[in-house]
C-alpha cells in the first residue's frame, strides 16, 4: 500500500532538481508539459474520480488566464493577488455552468458543456472586453515572495509546485469521504442517491473544485506566455485535455500527468519535418489517426498498457 | 426598425433557421436512433459546402442538378462512411465515442485542406435565382434566400413523410423504441443504421451546399454548425425531429435578432436560450415524440 | 399484530403515465414489528408504488407520511436520511468495490462529512462500524473484504441488503429480495427478514407465494395498479377476489 507513494514522490524529487540539465528548449517544454498536467488532473477529477465527460473544460483555464492578464493591469502585481482571482473567476463560471448543466445527464451534458464553454469564447473572442480576437499581451508578470515569476527559475519551481500540490490535493480528495462518495456517484448514482446523498451538490462541488484548478492551469499559462488569447477557451483545446486523459488512462490521477506527457511529446513529434517530411504541415490528420487507433486498440490508455504488459490481474 | 427591415429579418431568421434544422434533424436522428454522439457532423455540412464550391464550375446555373448530385455522392459518403467506421462506436461508451468523432474531424478537416487548401471561397448563386425583390423603398430580398428557405421546407416536408408515413419511417421508429425487438422481428438492424446515417449525412451536406452561396465556404465552418447544432439538440430534445424543428425556429430568431439588438454581445444570445430551456425543462422542449 | 400507530402511511396513492394509470388510489400502512407483503401480477402497479415511497418517482395524487410528517414533497435522498431505505429488484450494488466498502459507503450518508477531507474514508469509525454491523446482520462478515461483484447471486441480494441496513434505516423498502435464490439462500434471507421485523417496518413486494405467506403480517393484494385486498394472510387465502383474478380459477 506504501508503495503507491514511492513513484510520485520519487517523479517529484526528480523534476525539482531537473532545471540545470536542461536546455532552454527543454527547460520549456517541462514547464509546458506541467502546465497542462495540472489541467488534465482538474479534469480527471470530474471524469475519472466522478464519471462526468465535460467537453468545455478550455473555458476555466481560458478564463483564469484572462483574469490573471485583467487583474494584473499595467503594473503587475503579487501572485498573493492575482491568483486567488483567477482561480476565483474560473470557479465562478464552473458554479454557473455546473449548476446548469449537471440539470442533464449522458450525451446532453456533454452537450451542454460544450456550448457554455463556446459561449465564454464568444464573450472573449467578440467583444472588446478582452482585446477580441488579438487577446492580450501580460505586461508585468506576478511576483512570488519578491521574486518576478519573469526569472524563468522561478516560474519552473512555481510550476511544479502547483503540480506537486494539485496532486497531492487530488490523491487526498480521493481517498476522503467526499471522494469516495463521488467514486459511488461515478458506478451507480442511483444506489447512493437510495442511500441518502444529495449527489448534485457532490456533483457541482467537484465541478467547482475542478473548474478552479484548470483557472489555476490558466493562470501558470498567462505568466508562461506572457499572453492569452481566445483560442485558449476552445473546443479543440477542451478536446485536447480529453485526450490527454485517455492517452494516459482514465482513472488514476498519474494516467492525467502521463497523458498530459505524451499528448504534448506526440505533438511536437507529429510536427517534425525531420520524421515526417510533408506530412508535418499536416500533422492534425496524424495525430487523428492515431487518436482513432488509439481509442480502438488501447482504450484503457497506456497506464492499461502497462498492465497488460505485466500480465496485471485487473482488466 | 421599420417594416421592411423587421420582415426582412425575419425572413432571415426563418432561413437561417431552416438551415438549421437540417443538419439538426440528421444529428438528432442519429443519435436518437443508433445512440451516437457524433462530433464531425459538422463536418459533413462543411463537406457539402465545399462540394458545392468544387461543382460549381461544372453544374454552372444546372443548379437543383448540382444539388441532387451532391446528396447523392454525399449520401454514398455517409453509406461507406458508416461501413467502415461508425459501426464500430454503436456498443463504445459516449467518452470513446466523443474522441473518436473528434479525432475524425481533425482528418477530415486536413483532407479537406489537401484537396481544396485553406482559403475562403465564395460561391456564387446560379443566374436564374440572382437579385432579389422589392420590399418597402429601401430593402430587397434575395431570391436565392427564398429558395434556400424553400428548398428546406421541401426537405423538411419529405422528411417528415418519410419517417411518419412509410414502412421505411416505421421501421426507423421501430428501432429507435427497442432495438433488440425490431432486430427480433427481422428487421435488418444494420442496414437500417447504414441508411439511417447515409441520410443524416445527405441532409447536413445538402444544407452546406445551399448555404455555400449565403456564407461563403471557409475551414471553421463545421465546428461553428456544429456546437449550434448541439444547442439546437439540447433545446429541442433528442430524438425529436419536432422538437429540432421549434427549437432551430427559436435559435434562428435569437441569433438574428441578437445581431441587430446586441451586436457584438450577440454570439451569447443563443446559449443564454439554452440556459433558460435548462432552468425549465432540461430534457429539452419535446421528449421523444415523432 | 402491530397495535402501534403506522411509521409510513400511504393514502389514495395515484400515479398516471400519459394516459395509463399504473397506481390507482393505494393506501398502505407499515408498522414496525410488522411484514406488510404487496403481491400481485406483473404490471400491477407494484414497482411503481415502491419508488413512490421511496421518492423515485412522484406521485399524481395521494399523501405519504412519515411519523405523521408530509413527505411527499422530499426528494429520495431526503427521505432515506429519515430513515426509509429500499432495496432494488435488479441488484444495485457495486461491482468493483469491496463487499465492506459497499456497506460503508451506503453508512457514511448518515454522516458524510464531505468538507473533512483530511481523514480517509477508510478511517471513519462511523461508517466503517455501521458496514460492519449491517454485514453482521446479513451473514456476510466473513466477505468482508472481496470485490462485491465476484459474490454470488444469492449473496449479491444478501449484500443489496446490507446496504439497506447501514444506513440504519426505520422502514425498509424490499423489491423482490429473494428473486433468483436457491432454497437455503430463501431460508436465510427469510430468517434475517424475520429478525429484522422486530426494530423495523417492512414493507415486502414478492412474487415468492409461500415465502409470503410465511412471513408476512398483512398482505394487500393489487391488480391493474388497483388494490383488491388487504387483509391478514389466511383470509387473502380464501378471499374469492383475490382467487379469481390473481391466483386463478378453480385453485
Amino acid at each position: 500500500m506504501k508503495r503507491s507513494w514511492l513513484v510520485p514522490v520519487v517523479a517529484a524529487l526528480v523534476l525539482l532538481a531537473l532545471p540545470p540539465l536542461l536546455s532552454p528548449y527543454l527547460h520549456d517544454l517541462v514547464v509546458k508539459i506541467a502546465i497542462y498536467a495540472v489541467f488534465a488532473l482538474s479534469l480527471e477529477l470530474l471524469v475519472g474520480v466522478t464519471g462526468l465527460v465535460s467537453l468545455g473544460h478550455a473555458a476555466f483555464l481560458g478564463i483564469g488566464a484572462y483574469v490573471t492578464v485583467l487583474a494584473s493591469g499595467d503594473s503587475g502585481g503579487s501572485v498573493a493577488r492575482v491568483l486567488p482571482l483567477a482561480v476565483s473567476g474560473a470557479a465562478a463560471y464552473a458554479l454557473f455552468v455546473g449548476a446548469l448543466s449537471l440539470r442533464t445527464k449522458g450525451v446532453y451534458f456533454i452537450m451542454v458543456t460544450l456550448a457554455f464553454a463556446q459561449m465564454a469564447y464568444f464573450v472573449f473572442h467578440d467583444t472588446k472586453l478582452a482585446g477580441g480576437s488579438d487577446g492580450l499581451f501580460l505586461y508585468v508578470k506576478p511576483t512570488l515572495l519578491g521574486l518576478s515569476l519573469d526569472d524563468k527559475r522561478t516560474l519552473y519551481y512555481t510550476v511544479m509546485l502547483a503540480l506537486i500540490g494539485s496532486y497531492a490535493l487530488l490523491a487526498l480528495l480521493q481517498r476522503s469521504r467526499f471522494g469516495h462518495a463521488l467514486a459511488g456517484i461515478r458506478v451507480n448514482e442511483q444506489r447512493m442517491r437510495a442511500a441518502g446523498y444529495p449527489t448534485f451538490r457532490y456533483k457541482l462541488a467537484a465541478f467547482v473544485i475542478a473548474g478552479a484548478l484548470a483557472g489555476l492551469a490558466g493562470f501558470l499559462l498567462a505568466v508562461k506566455d506572457g499572453a492569452v488569447n481566445p483560442e485558449l477557451l476552445s473546443w479543440h483545446e477542451s478536446g485536447a485535455v480529453l485526450l490527454m486523459l485517455i492517452l494516459g488512462g482514465i482513472g488514476h490521477l498519474r494516467g492525467a500527468v502521463i497523458g498530459a506527457i505524451a499528448f504534448t511529446l506526440l505533438k511536437e513529434l507529429f510536427q517534425l519535418e525531420a520524421l515526417l517530411g510533408p506530412l508535418a504541415s499536416h500533422w492534425q490528420m496524424t495525430l487523428g489517426f492515431t487518436i482513432i487507433a488509439f481509442v480502438a486498440l488501447l482504450p484503457k490508455g497506456l497506464i492499461g498498457l502497462r498492465r497488460r504488459l505485466l500480465g496485471g490481474a485487473h482488466g | 426598425m421599420d417594416l421592411a427591415t423587421f420582415l426582412v429579418q425575419c425572413l432571415n431568421a426563418v432561413q437561417y433557421g431552416l438551415l438549421l434544422f437540417l443538419v439538426a434533424s440528421g444529428l438528432t436522428l442519429i443519435f436518437g436512433i443508433m445512440g451516437v454522439i457524433n462530433l464531425a457532423h459538422g463536418s459533413f455540412y462543411m463537406i457539402g459546402a465545399y462540394l458545392a464550391f468544387v461543382l460549381a464550375p461544372y453544374f454552372g446555373d444546372w443548379f437543383v442538378t448540382q444539388l441532387v448530385v451532391g446528396v447523392l455522392l454525399a449520401a454514398a459518403f455517409g453509406y461507406l462512411l458508416e461501413w467502415a467506421f461508425f459501426s464500430f462506436l454503436y456498443q463504445r461508451e459516449h467518452l470513446q465515442q466523443v474522441l473518436m468523432t473528434y479525432a475524425l474531424i481533425l482528418v477530415f478537416e486536413e483532407a479537406r485542406s489537401l484537396l481544396v487548401g485553406n482559403d475562403v471561397h465564395g460561391v456564387p448563386a446560379p443566374a436564374w435565382l440572382a437579385g432579389g425583390f422589392r420590399l418597402g423603398e429601401l430593402m430587397s430580398y434575395p431570391w436565392y434566400r427564398v429558395f434556400a428557405s424553400a428548398a428546406c421546407i421541401v426537405v423538411a416536408a419529405g422528411l417528415y413523410w418519410v419517417v411518419n408515413r412509410t414502412r421505411l419511417g416505421m421501421m426507423i421508429r421501430a428501432g429507435a423504441s427497442n432495438r433488440d425487438m425490431a432486430r427480433g422481428l427481422g428487421l435488418n438492424i444494420r442496414l437500417l443504421y447504414r441508411i439511417v446515417f447515409a441520410g443524416g449525412v445527405a441532409l447536413a451536406a445538402l444544407a452546406g451546399m445551399i448555404a455555400a452561396p449565403l456564407s461563403s465556404v471557409y475551414p471553421g465552418m463545421g465546428g461553428s454548425v456544429l456546437i449550434i447544432c448541439f444547442v439546437v439538440v439540447v433545446i429541442g430534445g433528442i430524438g425529436s425531429i419536432t422538437g429540432a424543428l421549434i427549437a432551430s425556429l427559436l435559435v434562428g430568431v435569437v441569433d438574428t435578432f441578437g445581431k441587430v439588438f446586441f451586436a457584438e454581445y450577440s454570439g451569447v444570445g443563443v446559449y443564454l436560450l439554452m440556459a433558460v430551456i435548462l432552468v425549465w425543462r432540461p430534457e429539452g422542449l419535446m421528449k421523444r415524440a415523432y | 399484530m402491530a397495535e402501534s400507530p403506522p411509521l409510513l402511511r400511504a393514502r389514495e396513492l395515484t400515479r398516471r403515465f400519459g394516459g395509463l394509470t399504473a397506481v390507482d388510489q393505494v393506501s398502505i400502512e407499515l408498522h414496525v414489528g410488522e411484514v406488510h407483503a404487496v403481491i400481485g401480477t406483473n404490471g400491477a402497479g407494484k414497482s411503481t408504488l415502491i419508488n413512490m415511497l421511496s421518492g423515485e418517482l412522484r406521485a399524481s395524487s395521494g399523501r405519504i407520511e412519515l411519523d405523521g410528517h408530509d413527505i411527499g414533497a422530499w426528494p429520495q435522498p431526503k427521505r432515506a436520511r429519515a430513515g426509509i431505505g429500499r432495496s432494488y429488484q435488479r441488484t444495485t450494488i457495486f461491482p468493483s468495490f469491496s463487499v465492506l466498502e459497499n456497506c460503508r459507503l451506503s453508512a457514511q450518508a448518515a454522516q458524510p462529512r464531505p468538507w473533512a477531507v483530511w481523514q480517509a474514508a477508510q478511517h471513519c469509525a462511523h461508517s466503517v462500524g455501521a458496514a460492519h454491523a449491517a454485514l453482521a446482520a446479513a451473514g456476510l462478515a466473513d466477505q468482508a473484504l472481496r470485490p462485491a461483484g465476484l459474490l454470488s447471486h444469492g449473496g449479491q441480494r444478501q449484500l443489496e441488503i446490507a446496504m439497506c441496513l447501514a444506513t440504519r434505516p426505520r422502514v425498509l423498502l424490499l423489491d423482490e429480495p429473494l428473486a433468483g435464490m436457491g432454497a437455503e439462500e430463501t431460508e436465510r434471507m427469510l430468517a434475517l427478514l424475520a429478525e429484522l421485523k422486530r426494530s423495523h417496518a417492512l414493507l415486502l413486494v414478492e412474487h415468492d407465494m409461500d415465502a409470503v405467506f410465511r412471513i408476512a403480517d398483512r398482505i394487500t393484494v393489487m391488480v391493474n395498479g388497483a388494490v383488491i385486498a388487504s387483509d391478514v394472510p389466511q383470509r387473502i387465502r380464501t378471499n374469492p377476489d383475490v382467487l379469481v383474478a390473481y391466483l386463478g380459477e378453480g385453485h
